[in-house]
């Protein structure tokens, strides 16, 4: 599917919500519905032989949810945990997934008028895992399919398929 | 009393009844399998009164639950079976193994029909014709070879079956039938209320077709007396009035029969030709449990409600009623829960156990002088939570009679397979398990017995020559031990020879000495393609399957063990954890990281020197225990655990046992047993390798769980 088309998809079904988050300096946006809750960060139980942005596994009520650093992920310049470092849960098919961000931002309302497609740049971010760029007053959103992302055999998630 | 269900669904259709179709098909399902137990357990000669009665009523109650729903085959077919059950409880005929056999094919077409119901009518049941012939010439005092020439299944049968289905029995049942409309006079005593009785005119007035009723007289003591006009059997009004009023406390007469001489016939035997109302009332009364129809669990039935009732009331019936109260199913205090509602249940008790834990530790440090009220109620909140737990987690453990009531059946039909005699024995029936695992080890199980049957017990003639009984048994046992059920399959047939196994194995290519233990020659037999039997039969012997039944239990943590003597018999137990979701774990600690070891692998623990472990080529290392060398599996460099303090050094070994090797697992130190909840890593995750699963630990962090197969298999490379 190209980006274009997915927009038209985005303007069928209207204004959508986004949760924002920051990486460094960039500003992301994912699916509102997608989000189950935000928590604050707590060391993981690290993984033996995993990629370094899987954190590790923590304990979310009793269910082993695993934790993904999108810093590392995106290769920022920094990765610090501190006291702001925000983990939000997504609940993606069935499957539950913490991710590490910088910080959360706000719940912004995105009309369809406000989306540009994604241009084909070289990045990090597989360029099917981008829905399009959101663009308010002078801030400019990332908008992931972070379903697509997280599903990605690189995230090493899943199980390949043997 | 034939006809009474022809227009059973005639009677239904005008319900909505489809939503309880499942209830019934449960039920019904349960009845059958009941009444097959009972039918197995059944000793000819000596048929108590109560367990004929017992299978009576589960063919009774399936017969009235198909007839409400509708499904007049099942109900013609349990009809028939009940009517020689009838016979047989009444001691009119005495019991022998033709009738059993008839009864529990019949079982089987009726579970079959009742299939076919459920699929929603799709596809042919099985006939059912030749079945009802065979009950009816029973029933008629005849004696039938044990094994009819062609069984009901034989499809060229049905055409001589429809034809003895048309043909009218020699009973001429029910003159009323005919001409269609009935005049009734139905009396009801003893009503808790009386617009109980009053409900009864609204059900003619609801259902078109049903007939007239008018009420004729209201006695002060409570007796209510209809007259009604309908072209509905009195079972069917029955099953209506079922709703309402208890079935002891209805009577239906025809409006031209004499009350008097229902009275007087009702005592004895009924001549079958007897006509239908009358003998309707003697069922009526001489079955009371008869308003059990499962879910409609019969209304309490009034002592001395027959009293009232002029009829035919006598003390006979009054006295068995007890009798048969007391027999009445245990069953009757379950409910039905979907398994995911249990599995949630469990989940938060989990949490709960987990946050109850963290409060403890949380808790230690605080003065108690202090905080006296809060530590008391944490204290109880820590008991209270352990009962809650064990609680919860007995939802999921059931019986394992469940697993060995399918035995012998299988095992009647394999043995005369066969040609052989064999007694089955079970112990320890009401050993619970989880119910996971009780649905798991079904086919091991299955598997092993019927290989005891096949090829451990010999042939009659054989066991008397070899100074045997002539009947071989095959032992079933489960017990409790220590933390884990034990099965045994037992039989003392002629046992597992050595030296055929050891040939056969030499045949298949399979590396064996004859100074191999006798334990390691049986554990052969689970390689896979391996069979010892002469013959392949079609029960077993293609060699697949011992393999299979010891990969299965492997995979439920089990472990498989076989003693066998030649001519006197062997012995297979299968040890399994009770549950899948606790188990006994030792945690050690690397680093700064907690690895969970099952314990069932943990042989032992020991603290080393360092010069102890000497190196074998490039670097893999050995460790001599006991004039053993072993090999050393380092848990940091396996998991890749980071070292903050370079000083220190894993020093106390682990030795592990799996899948019959033993390695030994370097750690930093032993930090305790506890039970953890295993939890599945790959639901939100991934297979980690060496990683079987996590749990949680008491100050809420996940802790990984070692795999020991993959670490013992990882030493062989």
């Amino acid at each position: 599917m190209s980006a274009n088309e997915k927009i038209t998809d985005s303007v069928a079904a209207g204004a959508r919500e986004y949760l924002t988050f920051r990486l460094s300096r960039e500003e992301y946006g994912i699916d509102i519905l997608k989000v189950q809750e935000i928590r604050g960060y707590e060391p993981p139980t690290r993984i033996a032989n995993a990629p370094d942005f899987i954190k590790g596994v923590v304990n979310l009520r009793g269910t082993i949810v695993p934790i993904v650093d999108m810093r590392l992920k995106f290769n920022c310049a920094s990765a610090q945990y501190d006291a702001f470092t925000v983990v939000i849960i997504l609940n993606l098919r069935q499957r539950i997934v913490g991710i590490v961000v910088d910080s959360v931002s706000d719940v912004m309302e995105l009309a369809p008028e406000n989306l540009r497609a994604a241009p084909e740049v070289d990045s990090v971010i597989d360029s099917d895992a981008v829905i399009g760029l959101g663009s308010l007053a002078d801030r400019m959103l990332i908008l992931l399919d972070i379903e697509k992302l997280m599903s990605g055999l690189d995230m090493g998630l899943v199980s390949e398929p043997s | 009393m034939a006809e009474a269900h022809q227009d059973a669904g005639g009677s239904g259709a005008d319900f909505d009844l489809s939503q309880f179709y499942q209830i019934f098909f449960e039920e019904a399902g349960e009845n059958l399998d009941l009444m097959e137990r009972m039918l197995l357990n059944l000793n000819l000669e000596t048929a108590d009164d109560e367990e004929l009665n017992g299978i009576f009523r589960c063919a009774h109650s399936v017969k009235g639950g198909a007839a409400t729903f509708g499904f007049s085959d099942v109900a013609e077919l349990t009809h028939q079976m009940e009517s020689l059950l009838d016979r047989l409880r009444r001691h009119e005929l005495q019991p022998n193994s033709a009738m059993v056999d008839v009864l529990l094919e019949s079982a089987d077409a009726s579970r079959g029909l009742l299939a076919r119901h459920q699929a929603g009518d799709e596809g042919e049941g099985p006939p059912t014709g030749e079945l009802v012939r065979r009950i009816r010439s029973l029933v008629a005092g005849e004696v039938v070879a044990p094994r009819a020439p062609v069984t009901a299944a034989a499809p060229t049968q049905t055409a001589v079956v429809a034809a003895s289905v048309a043909m009218p029995m020699q009973q001429p049942v029910a003159k009323v039938a005919q001409d269609g409309v009935r005049h009734l006079v139905i009396s009801i005593s003893q009503l808790d209320r009386q617009d109980q009785a009053d409900s009864l005119m609204e059900l003619f007035r609801d259902i078109p077709g049903l007939g007239d009723i008018k009420a004729e007289s209201v006695s002060p003591n409570g007796l209510r007396v209809f007259a009604v006009k309908t072209t509905s059997s009195n079972e069917d009004l029955l099953d209506l009035f079922a709703f309402h009023v208890a079935r002891e406390q209805v009577v239906i007469c025809d409006k031209d029969a004499d009350p008097a001489a229902d009275n007087g016939s009702g005592h004895g035997d009924v001549p079958a030709h007897q006509a239908d109302a009358a003998g309707l009332n003697q069922e009526v009364f001489a079955s009371p449990a008869a308003a059990e129809f499962g879910f409609f669990d019969g209304a309490p039935g009034i002592p001395g409600a027959q009293a009232a009732v002029p009829a035919a009331l006598v003390a006979k019936p009054t006295a068995t009623k007890p009798a048969s109260n007391a027999g009445a199913q245990p069953e009757a205090a379950t409910i039905r829960v979907a398994i995911s509602k249990v599995d949630q249940l469990i989940n938060l008790v989990g949490e709960l156990v987990i946050t109850q834990a963290m409060l403890a530790q949380n808790s230690r440090a605080l003065d108690p002088a202090l905080y006296q009220q809060l530590l008391t109620g944490l204290t109880d909140l820590d008991r209270n939570t352990r009962d809650l737990q064990e609680s919860v987690m007995s939802i999921r453990m059931i019986p394992m009679s469940i697993v060995f009531s399918r035995f012998p059946r299988m095992l009647r039909d394999l043995a005369s397979k066969l040609g052989k005699k064999v007694d089955f024995v079970t112990q320890g029936e009401a050993t619970e398990l989880d119910k996971g695992l009780v649905e798991k080890i079904t086919d091991p199980l299955t598997h092993l017995v019927r290989n005891s049957c096949d090829h451990g017990i010999e042939m009659p003639e054989d066991r008397i020559r070899a100074g045997k009984s002539e009947t071989g048994t095959i032992t079933l046992s489960a017990a409790h031990q220590g933390g884990s059920i034990v099965i045994e399959v037992r039989d003392d047939g002629h046992g597992m020879s050595r030296e055929k196994i050891l040939s056969k194995a030499r045949e298949k290519g399979l590396d064996v000495s004859d100074t191999m233990t006798d334990g390691e020659v049986w554990q052969l037999i689970f390689a896979p393609g391996f069979s010892t039997a002469e013959v392949v039969t079609d029960v077993s012997g293609r060699g697949v399957g011992m393999d299979v039944v010891k990969r299965n239990i492997t995979s439920l943590n089990g472990t498989v063990d076989i003693e066998s003597a030649e001519g006197y018999g062997m012995k297979v137990s299968v040890r399994l954890p009770l549950t899948l979701a606790i188990m006994d774990g030792m945690s050690v600690g690397v680093g700064n990281e907690v690895y969970i070891l099952p314990l069932s692998s943990v042989v032992e623990s020991f603290q080393v020197k360092s010069d102890a472990v000497s190196t074998v080529g490039q670097g893999a290392q050995l460790v001599k225990v006991r004039d053993e060398f072993m090999p050393v599996i380092e848990l940091e460099k396996v998991f890749q655990v980071p070292r903050f303090d370079s000083d220190k050094t894993s020093d106390i070994m682990v030795v592990i046992e799996a899948e019959g090797s033993r390695v030994v697992l370097l750690v930093d130190e032993l930090l305790g047993q506890q039970q953890v909840v295993v939890k599945n890593l790959e639901s939100n995750y991934r297979k980690v390798p060496n990683v079987s699963g996590a749990t949680i630990l008491g100050d809420g962090k996940v802790a990984l769980i070692l795999d020991t197969g993959a670490l013992v298999r990882r030493s062989r490379h």
